[in-house]
């Protein structure tokens, strides 16, 4: 687990202003600043370093695969402790898996696939059963619930 | 641009592939995504604008890393909900402050009971306890059983990744 890191006044002001609304005008890092009383120059500097120190994990547009035709599945394997460290490295090996979490259950490892077309879905679920001898457990989204999706910095 | 009514074409795609690592930190990220491109800087905007519209893009900003901001306790609380209710009872789950994703999802029996899903994000794990008893209040009776996952690892964290 990474470090809970220290951001000072700045930092929480933009994390707290930019989970969302990223202007697409023609100098949006300067639009932000005058919004926030920053200047440009330090709107690009502070995001800079927060990515550099894992406080940001992205910056950028987030794109919801569905929406065009993709596909994204939570999905979980039982995996015996002794074999832990090898199947989590041939399941993080492919692109499709786009996070991976340990967590303590019996089904120990969550990973969500994310591919262009439903059927890739099918293949990389074969792909790491055939990679780890191990059943995958699917569990597709049936239905989203709104969140608001801001978390307090 | 797109055919109406579709929602996306072949330079959508290659937008998405160029930004699915990030936006340039710099003054004018647009204008760069236009000259790697070779697309006006007007189409960029007026189709990141577009895909923004229809949901192909849910948002463009920062993502914070979890742990960074201090919410090291990280549970994926799940439970058992009478069919006939979950919709109701998710959408309000999913009202919920300390709740940051909310889906329905199949349950798998015999070795899987649970048809909703509420990741919890909360300094402590006793403060995710206290969010799930929260839950456990509203969802009432229809709930039959519940657990939490508490995550101990990130073992991949890369987003979305389209081959080029």
């Amino acid at each position: 687990m990474s470090e809970t890191a220290v951001l000072d006044a700045i930092d929480r002001v933009l994390i707290n202003a930019l989970q969302g609304g990223f202007p697409l005008c023609d100098a949006p890092y300067q639009a932000v600043g005058e919004m926030l009383g920053l200047a440009e120059a330090v709107v690009i500097e502070r995001l800079q370093a927060m990515l550099a120190r894992k406080v940001l994990t992205r910056f950028g547009p987030m794109y919801q695969i569905e929406r065009i035709g993709g596909a994204f599945v939570l999905a979980a394997l039982k995996v015996p402790d002794a074999d832990y460290a090898h199947v989590a490295a041939a399941v993080n090996a492919l692109p499709e898996v786009a996070h991976n979490y340990r967590r303590e259950h019996a089904l120990n490892m969550w990973f969500v696939l994310a591919t262009e077309t439903p059927e890739g879905i099918a293949a990389a679920i074969a792909s790491i059963e055939a990679a780890t001898g191990l059943p995958v457990f699917a569990f597709p989204k049936e239905r989203e619930y709104f969140v608001e999706m801001k978390l307090h910095a | 641009m797109p055919e109406s009514g579709a929602l996306f074409d072949a330079h959508d795609r290659r937008l998405i592939v160029a930004t699915q690592a990030g936006l340039a930190l710099t003054p004018r990220p647009y204008h760069a995504l236009a000259e790697q491109l070779g697309m006006p800087v007007a189409e960029v905007q007026a189709r990141l604008a577009r895909m923004l519209e229809n949901g192909v893009i849910r948002r463009i900003g920062a993502v914070p890393n979890h742990y960074a901001l201090g919410y090291v306790a990280n549970g994926m609380t799940v439970w058992d909900v009478a069919d006939e209710m979950i919709d109701l009872l998710g959408e309000q789950v999913g009202r919920c402050a300390f709740v940051t994703h909310c889906y329905r999802r199949p349950r798998c029996l015999p070795d899987w009971p649970y048809n909703l899903f509420a990741m919890v994000h909360a300094a402590t794990r006793a403060q995710v306890a206290v969010h799930a008893g929260e839950i456990a209040v509203l969802l009432g009776a229809a709930c039959r059983q519940s657990d939490i996952l508490y995550s101990t690892a990130i073992l991949k964290k890369s987003g979305l990744r389209l081959p080029a």
